[in-house]
């Protein structure tokens, strides 16, 4: 499909890289959006504060790891070790989804407490970027599993090594993301 | 191995396509779901004509209203149902018609229409590509923008009508589904169809930067590209920064409908019950809305101004006057975009020293304004002017934008805009300098380009006929509201003949629903041109029937997909060398001879 338009390069960054690259600004405009709102209501009255659930905690560390599960991932995949890329693909599924299971734990514990989503707008506000980064990691959990069925598929002979760059790029993007937004969740208080 | 590799290895299977070879593509494939820049142009162009003529249509109906509030007609009874029982448009009704005619001007016209039209048309085109970055990603943006479309045109046919708290989509009418008869599927509808609308505004944009950064062709450095095309880049980095921001609007708003939250409400009392939420604040939708709502303007005026300082410099026969100004002063616009959206909400008690510096950005924006309305002018002034319909219409452009723009000015000072706010005033202003101005922009990019789209020409006597009816008939329509608005004048009444005060203006808005008809009358007569030459217009026969300097005039008469045959054009030069040493214009992929002078 995107063969048409390949003359005519130099060492430009590859078109695909710098879509991108400018796709996440556009990400993080939103949160922008949402954080700013975040601190704009903060200042109102009845906002009440909120303690972050322990399980933010671990889920930071597995998404950490996911980084650097991924990054020898991309390492074993440029030295052709297919059979070690696999696994570490398959390792950083493994741990996108625990992820999100425990960002899901986290949330229920939070309810049992009485933090629910409509009682006060601060918790609302809490459910919805939080909510939103979540969905964002989804879509890199659904970009992995077409991954690593691409790696088991036998009709695929080419190593292009863009998608698995691109992959790269946008999960540690939502990593860094989840930091500054635990960052920012802590520091406002 | 390092993704270089790769690259070379694609263009490699790339040089073994034809591109100038028609391939055998069966009718889906080729008009359907297209992949080819120029296809997916003309979809975006069609769904835009055809969203106008229903945008335009709406504004007819209200006009009945607000020309003759005290009259019948019966045939509305026999179109709209019980939206007009007796003939008589009824007050849900009317306020669904100006909502809806705001929303799809705005962004199905004047956004996707437009942007969606001419920069996927012309960015590949004018900078020497085969096509977009990611044909994929542009062809789905077509079809979200399709999905867009499907889900706001049902909403006209539910049966408590479409959303109808204004284009801005304020709470508490937005955000409480028993607040009025829009505020329930229609506006639910209203925003599915809006998400849909930013994912494929922003799948555009993001192909539109990269393609303008990643993919000209050798010689074509960022200072020799048309202003179209840096008009239509700062357009794009404008919507991909800012539709994410009403996004999350959109989502908060989701939120508040249908999960309990208080995002946007707090105290409110409906029909003498006390709701639960507590803690939102409507003013906080505002701000996020108008973070896009502002930025959306210049989305809609930038390209025009693109198209407009093309089309004139080819058609006076001389280079654009400051061609480094008016990239600098497209900058500028579009840094101070982001920075002025609170003067939008001056009345909505800011304090009054935030609303000082909003009105010094504001009143800033005139600087790089009326450097561009100079360098215009100053294109023109001794110029050997050709007046094709795209010249007409890119000169009303400069005329619009001069007369909308100067009331800006009043409006963007708080003090006034404490009297002129929600009047007349207000809708004369954004309805010329935007509506008006970025109509007759996009007017003059189709009448300039569609020889390259269709391979034929839209007919000129028509054509005059469209520019004269509309450019006088605008300024009919707008220029008395300015009065109406100076005396005060709401704007959104339904019935203002119930205030002693507005019914002085009877006759004033008789006679501008009566142009209003007539001016929509003449669109239709473009419609019917357009739709004729494409199938019957006249051939056009030689490559570059304008005699214009740029690449687009290089590619066969009908281009297929990738553009050029054989190799791309190389660039040499700028695009306005018109009237320089003895000749009339040099196009940019001739050399530059030896004893030739630099620009």
């Amino acid at each position: 499909m995107n063969t048409v338009m390949m003359e005519n390069r130099k060492n430009r960054i590859h078109p695909h890289k710098f879509t991108l690259w400018v796709g996440i600004g556009s990400i993080l405009m939103m949160f922008a959006g949402l954080t700013s709102a975040f601190i704009v209501k903060r200042n109102q009255a009845n906002w009440l504060s909120f303690d972050i659930p322990v399980a933010f905690w671990y889920s930071t560390v597995v998404i950490i790891a996911s980084s650097f599960t991924l990054l020898s991932a991309l390492k074993a995949f440029k030295e052709r070790q297919m059979k070690k890329y696999k696994g570490l693909l398959l390792v950083t599924l493994i741990l996108g989804v625990l992820f999100v299971t425990i960002q899901t734990l986290g949330f229920l514990k939070l309810w049992q407490q009485g933090i629910t989503l409509q009682a006060n707008v601060a918790y609302s506000f809490l459910y919805v970027i939080v909510g939103i980064h979540a969905v964002h990691v989804v879509g890199g959990i659904v970009a992995l599993v077409i991954m690593l069925a691409k790696s088991f598929s036998t009709k695929i002979r080419t190593y292009n090594l863009v998608p698995v760059e691109l992959l790269n790029t946008y999960w540690h993007f939502v990593d860094i993301l989840w930091l500054y937004l635990l960052l920012f969740l802590i520091m406002i208080k | 191995m390092s993704s270089a590799v790769s690259l070379q290895q694609a263009s490699h299977t790339g040089h073994d396509v034809d591109h100038g070879h028609e391939h055998h593509q069966s009718f889906i494939s080729k008009y359907i779901f297209s992949q080819d820049h120029k296809t997916i142009a003309k979809q975006f162009l069609i769904t835009g004509i055809i969203w106008a003529i229903i945008g335009g249509l709406f504004s007819v109906l209200f006009r009945l209203q607000l020309g003759f509030p005290d009259t019948t007609f019966p045939f509305l009874e026999d179109l709209l149902g019980h939206w007009a029982k007796g003939g008589k448009i009824s007050p849900e009704f009317y306020y669904a018609l100006v909502t809806m005619h705001g929303t799809i001007l705005v962004f199905f016209v004047l956004t996707a229409g437009l942007s969606g039209t001419f920069a996927n048309f012309l960015i590949p085109l004018q900078i020497g590509a085969r096509d977009m970055a990611s044909p994929l990603l542009n062809m789905l943006s077509y079809w979200f923008f399709f999905l867009a479309s499907v889900i706001m045109m049902s909403s006209l046919f539910t049966q408590t009508g479409p959303a109808s708290g204004g284009w801005t989509i304020y709470p508490p009418l937005s955000a409480l589904g028993d607040a009025s008869m829009g505020s329930k599927i229609g506006m639910d509808l209203w925003l599915m169809a809006m998400a849909m609308f930013i994912i494929s505004s922003l799948l555009g944009g993001l192909n539109y930067i990269t393609t303008i950064l990643n993919m000209r062709t050798k010689g074509m450095s960022m200072t020799r590209l048309p202003l179209t095309i840096w008009a239509l880049f700062f357009t794009a980095v404008l919507g991909v920064l800012s539709f994410p921001v009403l996004f999350s609007g959109v989502i908060l708003l989701l939120f508040d409908r249908h999960l309990g939250t208080s995002f946007f409400l707090s105290d409110i009392v409906v029909a003498g019950k006390i709701l639960p939420n507590e803690g939102g604040s409507a003013i906080l939708f505002q701000h996020l809305f108008w973070f896009l709502g502002h930025p959306e303007v210049y989305i809609i005026i930038l390209p025009t101004m693109g198209i407009a300082s093309e089309v004139m410099s080819i058609n006076a026969r001389k280079p654009i006057f400051g061609y480094m100004a008016m990239v600098a002063s497209l900058f500028a616009i579009c840094i101070l975009a982001f920075l002025v959206w609170a003067h939008h909400m001056f009345v909505t008690g800011m304090n009054p020293f935030v609303g000082s510096v909003f009105v010094l950005l504001t009143l800033l924006i005139a600087v790089p304004s009326a450097i561009k309305v100079f360098n215009w002018l100053t294109t023109l002034w001794r110029g050997n002017i050709r007046f094709t319909p795209g010249m007409l219409f890119s000169i009303g452009f400069v005329s619009m934008f001069i007369s909308g723009g100067l009331t800006g000015i009043f409006l963007g000072n708080s003090a006034l805009d404490i009297h002129l706010h929600d009047t007349y005033f207000n809708i004369a202003h954004f309805h010329i300098v935007m509506g008006v101005a970025g109509m007759f922009g996009m007017f003059a990019g189709i009448y300039h380009w569609f020889p390259k789209m269709f391979g034929r020409y839209l007919n000129n006597t028509l054509a005059y006929i469209h520019f004269w009816v509309t450019m006088v008939g605008a300024y009919f329509i707008f220029w008395p509201m300015y009065y109406e608005g100076l005396a005060g004048m709401p704007r959104r009444y339904y019935d203002y003949a119930n205030w002693e005060s507005f019914k002085m203006f009877g006759g004033l808005n008789e006679f501008i629903s009566v142009v209003a008809i007539i001016v929509f009358a003449t669109q239709l007569l473009f419609v019917v041109n357009f739709f004729y030459s494409i199938w019957k217009g006249r051939k056009v026969t030689t490559l570059n029937p304008w005699n214009a300097n740029t690449l687009e005039w290089t590619t066969p008469i009908k281009p297929g997909h990738g553009n050029w045959v054989g190799e791309i054009p190389e660039v040499h030069r700028w695009p306005y060398d018109y009237s320089k040493d003895g000749q009339d214009f040099i196009p940019q992929d001739v050399p530059v001879g030896e004893n030739e002078t630099r620009h």
